[in-house]
């Protein structure tokens, strides 16, 4: 059947080539003059010649901005221009093009119904300066496609004219393999480990190797790679459940440690993290731990949901389909619990954008591109589905080059009561959302690897690309299903696929399923593969035989594919069959109970806390004028302070209208929130909702513990500034670390946890949810480790009120004070100022919650007109954000030292009041410490010392990062 | 009685839900409709007095933003929408409804004169943002045109959030403005805060878009398209400077134009 080529370019400017051009001349390629960028479609069909030209019109293109134009495939390709390269890019067979599905669709709709099939490209024609010869340009476009135009993990490209891979109608293979195990050695399992990327230890293959033997039998490749995901680290936290033996503190430069550790820990999560929530016990805490996200009470009629994960080894690979996903991924665990998902939040870690390709180890994408692509691929899923991305950090540290963090959150709302995970005996098993393909296949297992220069060709299939369109369908479908109550169970299909997901809906009950049923994107899917595909966008339910249609009715109404695929059966085994033949029927007992608990090493190495006496004299120095402003102004451009607001704001975080504190805010709308405040749509009253984080990598690579204190309380700083009552704020774990079979990993990871719950017993502040990512290491070809450094990201839900209290950090009115709350202790260990002064980092006051109080109360009462909080930077920048925010000077009047100014601290906050509610203020925080700094004036400059830097010169470091 | 408002649900629509918060509170009954529902016959068009093409991304933008909704429109219900806009009840589409009106040939629309819509439809289009992606802020707006029927009489401007990645308004580059619009088809423009013309001036302006038009109405006024969320400004603690003391709610001005005209017709 005949395939024709559709060709589309802009008819004057091209602002993809621009960027794409800018882009290549950062990554060195300054050969390169310009690059046009043209779009692509193939489709198969026979078609009249005014059928083409309907399509080339009506669909493919704009008219008005764009020219077409179209042949057969057959044609000879036209010859490129002498001093050009010409290089198509296209979509690998497999790869989701949601696309080529549209122009299918809409081209029947046109009438045209002798369109079969499309598939979707790009050509680029680049050209280059008349120096490089042909053969040097032909390299040339080969590197730059390789570094920059394609991603051979979900992309072929080739000089000229590139073939069209066309999904197919799908079948699956039906292929079965045995897996012999009962008799084989130690050595011999661990092979078998790794032959299929099981990441499963060799305690683990030996209970396998038990099952087999006490059942008498081996297993299929379908059980064996079921038990491999159920136990993956991603599924089952097996480090965070292991038995960790503390085994040597290393003294020398270190102290021995200032708490006595117990022998041996069992578990992190019960150890440190749940039984600080069951400690503090607090009565509007509706779940923690157990679902898909934690659960606070809203009000009386609703609860809100909240979770965040990591998509850190996808992202690394193909960062836009990594994070896109990642996003689809943490929205999907809130419709886990039932919830209409209301706002995002995303913290990303990136290496140094300006670092050269030589000093990256081999395979791994520029940090620059990453970003880039991340970005995208947060921006492209939340706007699309239409839910606000309001919250968030950026940060950058050379520990990130080859292993990106990317962190997403989601916050959901829910009607009380209605939420059920309580599937019945003949329920049927019911898949929503999108078809299953080879994507995504052993992510679990593969989040859990160490990743070196081949994880991206081997780990392709690990990628996944995010259809959000499809997924905004499931929040219609099962928002309304569940208000009908029409499922007595659901969960997300997110790590492990339908093995995961039905397994644990299974897991006290038993099932049966058949893989036969699942829709497939296109053929030759062996059974197993189908069984763990991660195809995305796909929640299982399980239904009543008598409410099924009733789903459907819902679901064709919003074009939502369902599937029954099999039923509980109350036998509590799980059954799984392909065209009736058991590929998989074992014991929920082994599969969920039978992991051995990890035994694991720790060496605790606590970095000494007394500071040297040089740095404390050096900084406690006056300190000369001129330097005040240069040290300022180069903090302010600081790539992890400067403005994010070219990220912010091609996120949309003004959708479903309930913003109420937006992520940039001021006078002009560029300076940093502290935190976000919502009002979510739908409910009754001024209630609101605060979101915040903390995170500092820079701290982690110091003192874990302190770390863990100094993040939450960061966390909690930047909720209260706005507003949050302090005793009503839940907040999420994410550790990201390295390998933790190595002891001094696991010994900050250790410290880390016994920091959260020392510092979570202070705070009165509950976890409802945490999440793990360790292995965040590459592996050079060399030989050398790139792991991260150690970052726990704190993300913090706090609860106002009233929202009209809600306080933004932007100077409000001339002559009002300005005081500095909280326990101030500066120092520069791990500071933004320099990082190699050896100190301690900063530690956490006891009086600190007692602080927070009383600003809470003083919002409460009206008395506060700004807030914003002392983070990195310290002092001057806090208030060098404040005036940048209000375009309004500020007089500081005490004189202060470099370590005053720069230093960093916990627990601090800047606070502006009027001049009438000084006494009040001052008489809330009665005892507390409580420091008056001066007051805001007119005249646009902030003046410190003897110095006086302008508004406008603050303004324009902060938007400016180096 | 409260008019009764049909807001279409397309694969993708997401702003559906602020629209029917800002139409309730100007006095609508406003009623979400699936675009199956509308297709398989359950609700039908003549049955409201006002209709709400909302913003979103209708089919992911595939193959250009607004362009398969526009199809759709097109395609199923060309007769029940020509008649809706004949008989002079209000329409507005919103960012993709613009989207999407624009891309159909409903806007800027034929005068009512033999030819029908559609004939200019290749004309206009809201193409890429001249900074080359998505945005959002809060721009200000200047309702202009006192023939269209939601923005006549509006005296303020209107302070809104826009969301969008490809809201330039422009025409074929061959052509002259004249041959498409008319000075009166011009509802709305971006202005500087003091509400001084925009004058393509970024971000005032925030996509480039020609002659600053942030929104368009049929020669009859009574549909009009616009990229803006005006739906997003209707209470206000939703200004951006609310903690400053800025007291707005402008965007449902519009609304209650709309709404009133609705409960006349």
């Amino acid at each position: 059947m005949p395939i024709y080529k559709f060709l589309v370019h802009n008819k004057t400017d091209d602002p993809r080539g621009d960027g794409l051009l800018k882009d290549a001349h950062a990554l060195g390629f300054l050969h390169l003059k310009s690059i046009q960028v043209r779009n692509l479609y193939f489709v198969e069909g026979q078609l009249s010649q005014e059928e083409l030209q309907q399509l080339a019109l009506k669909l493919l293109s704009d008219p008005v901005t764009q020219t077409i134009a179209w042949e057969e495939i057959s044609a000879p390709p036209t010859p490129p221009e002498p001093d050009s390269v010409i290089l198509e890019v296209s979509l690998r067979p497999g790869v989701t093009d949601p696309v080529a599905a549209e122009i299918v669709r809409a081209a029947h709709e046109l009438g045209i119904n002798g369109v079969r099939r499309a598939a979707t490209g790009q050509q680029f024609i680049l050209y280059f300066d008349p120096s490089v010869s042909q053969s040097d340009s032909i390299r040339l476009s080969a590197s730059i496609s390789a570094t920059l135009l394609a991603n051979p993990v979900i992309q072929h490209w080739k000089i000229g004219s590139i073939e069209p891979s066309f999904p197919e109608e799908a079948e699956s293979s039906g292929q079965v393999e045995t897996i012999t195990i009962r008799n084989l050695s130690d050595d011999e399992l661990l092979a078998l480990s790794k032959d299929r990327r099981a990441a499963l230890d060799l305690a683990e293959m030996q209970a396998i190797r038990a099952y087999c033997q006490k059942e008498n039998r081996d297993l299929t490749d379908v059980e064996f790679e079921t038990i491999a995901q159920t136990w993956s680290e991603h599924c089952v936290h097996k480090t965070f459940k292991a038995k960790i033996e503390i085994s040597n503190w290393v003294i020398g430069n270190y102290q021995s440690p200032s708490t006595n550790y117990p022998q041996t820990i069992d578990s992190l999560i019960k150890t440190y993290l749940k039984s600080a929530t069951d400690k503090i016990n607090a009565p509007w805490v509706i779940s923690a731990f157990v679902d898909n996200a934690g659960i606070i009470d809203f009000d009386e009629e609703f609860e809100i949901s909240f979770k965040a994960e990591t998509h850190n080894h996808p992202s690394a690979i193909e960062p836009f389909g990594g994070a896109n996903t990642g996003v689809g991924g943490v929205i999907r665990d809130i419709l886990g619990v039932s919830a209409k998902p209301i706002a995002n939040t995303d913290v990303l870690c990136f290496g140094k954008q300006n670092v050269s390709f030589d000093e990256l180890p081999e395979g791994v994408l520029h940090p620059k591109r990453i970003m880039s692509g991340v970005v995208a691929g947060v921006q492209d899923y939340g706007n699309k589905i239409g839910i606000p991305t309001v919250n968030g950090a950026i940060l950058f540290d050379e520990g990130y080059a080859a292993n990106p963090l990317v962190f997403c959150g989601c916050v959901g709302i829910a009607p009380k009561g209605l939420h059920r995970k309580n599937p019945q005996v003949g329920d049927r098993v019911v898949v929503l959302g999108g078809r299953t393909g080879r994507d995504g296949l052993r992510g679990a297992t593969f989040s859990s690897m160490t990743m070196d220069a081949q994880t991206g060709e081997v780990a392709g299939a690990s990628v996944q690309i995010g259809d959000p369109i499809v997924e905004k369908g499931l929040i219609d479908v099962i928002t309304r299903a569940r208000d009908l109550r029409l499922y007595n169970d659901i969960t997300d299909c997110g790590a492990g696929g339908l093995s995961s997901a039905v397994g644990e809906m299974a897991s006290n009950i038993g099932c049966n399923v058949e893989l036969k049923k699942v829709k497939l994107k296109y053929p030759g899917l062996a059974p197993w593969e189908i069984w763990l595909s991660e195809a995305q966008e796909r929640m299982v339910l399980a239904v009543a035989p008598e409410n099924i249609p009733a789903l459907q009715e819902l679901c064709d109404t919003f074009d939502t594919e369902l599937t029954d695929i099999g039923e509980i059966t109350g036998e509590h085994r799980l059954i799984v069959r392909y065209n009736d033949y058991p590929v998989v029927d074992m014991d929920n007992d082994f599969l969920h109970e039978g992991i051995p608990q990890r035994q694991l090493k720790a060496e605790i190495r606590e970095q000494r806390v007394e500071n040297s006496s040089d740095s404390a004299q050096i900084t406690t120095e006056p300190i000369s004028n001129h330097l005040i402003s240069t040290y300022l102004l180069s903090l302010l451009s600081h790539p992890n302070i400067a403005s994010k607001s070219s990220v912010i704001r091609i996120y949309d975080h003004e959708i479903q209208g309930g913003t109420v504190v937006k992520p940039l805010t001021g006078i002009e709308a560029d300076a940093p929130s502290d935190a976000t405040v919502l009002k979510p749509f739908g409910t009754k009253g001024m209630k609101g909702i605060v979101l915040s984080n903390g995170i500092n990598p820079e701290y982690g690579k110091r003192n874990a513990y302190h770390m863990a204190f100094a993040v939450i309380d960061e966390a909690i700083r930047n909720a209260v500034a706005v507003g949050a009552d302090p005793e009503r704020i839940a907040i999420l774990d994410n550790f990201c670390w390295g390998d933790p079979k190595r002891p001094e990993t696991l010994g900050s990871l250790v410290e880390a946890a016994r920091g959260c719950h020392d510092a979570a017993l202070l705070f009165r502040t509950p976890f409802i949810s945490g999440k793990d990512s360790l292995n965040n290491e590459y592996l050079g070809t060399d030989g050398q480790r790139h792991a991260i450094p150690p970052t726990l990201l704190i993300s913090a839900l706090g609860i106002m009120d009233d929202i009209t209290k809600a306080v933004t950090m932007d100077l409000k009115e001339t002559g009002n004070a300005i005081y500095l709350v909280g326990n101030f202790a500066p120092v520069f260990g791990g500071s933004h100022f320099d990082t190699t002064i050896d100190e301690s980092i900063p530690q956490v006051s006891e009086i600190t919650p007692q602080v927070y109080k009383a600003l809470h109360n003083a919002i409460n009462a009206g008395l506060i007109r700004s807030a914003h909080d002392l983070s990195e930077g310290g002092l001057a920048v806090a208030a060098a954000e404040m005036c940048i925010g209000g375009r309004l000077g500020l007089d500081i009047t005490p004189p202060l030292t470099t370590r005053d100014l720069f230093g960093e601290t916990t627990g601090c906050l800047l606070v502006e009041v009027s001049p009438a509610n000084t006494a009040r203020f001052e008489e809330t925080f009665k005892d507390l410490p409580l420091k008056r700094l001066g007051q805001v004036i007119a005249d646009p400059i902030l003046k410190l010392n003897e110095t006086t830097i302008t508004v406008e010169d603050l303004t324009i470091a902060f938007n400016t990062p180096i | 009685m409260k008019p009764q408002t049909l807001i279409i649900q397309a694969h993708g629509t997401n702003r559906d839900y602020d629209v029917a918060e800002a139409l309730t509170l100007a006095g609508a009954d406003p009623h979400p409709v699936p675009l199956n529902d509308l297709r398989a016959g359950k609700k039908r068009f003549a049955d409201y007095q006002m209709l709400v093409v909302a913003g979103g991304f209708s089919y992911a933008d595939s193959l250009g933003a607004g362009k398969l909704l526009a199809l759709d429109l097109n395609s199923y219900f060309n007769e029940e929408i020509s008649a809706f806009v004949e008989s002079g009840k209000p329409v507005i589409g919103i960012c993709n409804g613009f989207q999407a009106l624009v891309k159909s040939g409903i806007l800027p629309g034929e005068s009512p004169s033999p030819g029908g819509r559609g004939a200019r439809g290749e004309g206009a289009t809201l193409t890429f943002n001249q900074q080359g992606h998505f945005e959002c802020r809060w721009v200000t707006l200047k309702p202009v045109s006192q023939h269209c029927i939601w923005t006549k009489d509006l005296k303020t401007i209107i302070e809104c959030p826009v969301a969008h990645g490809e809201g330039n308004f422009q025409i074929n580059n061959q052509q002259q403005i004249t041959n498409y619009l008319s000075p009166d088809q011009i509802a709305l423009t971006y202005v500087h805060p003091d509400g001084s013309p925009a004058n393509g001036e970024y971000p005032a302006n925030p996509n480039g878009s020609m002659l600053d038009i942030a929104g368009i109405c049929n020669p009859q006024g009574n549909v009009l398209g616009l990229m803006p969320h005006p739906e997003n400004h209707i209470y206000p603690h939703q200004h951006p400077q609310w903690t400053r003391g800025v007291k707005g709610n402008s965007g449902l001005a519009l609304f209650k134009n709309g709404v009133r005209y609705a409960s006349q017709v």
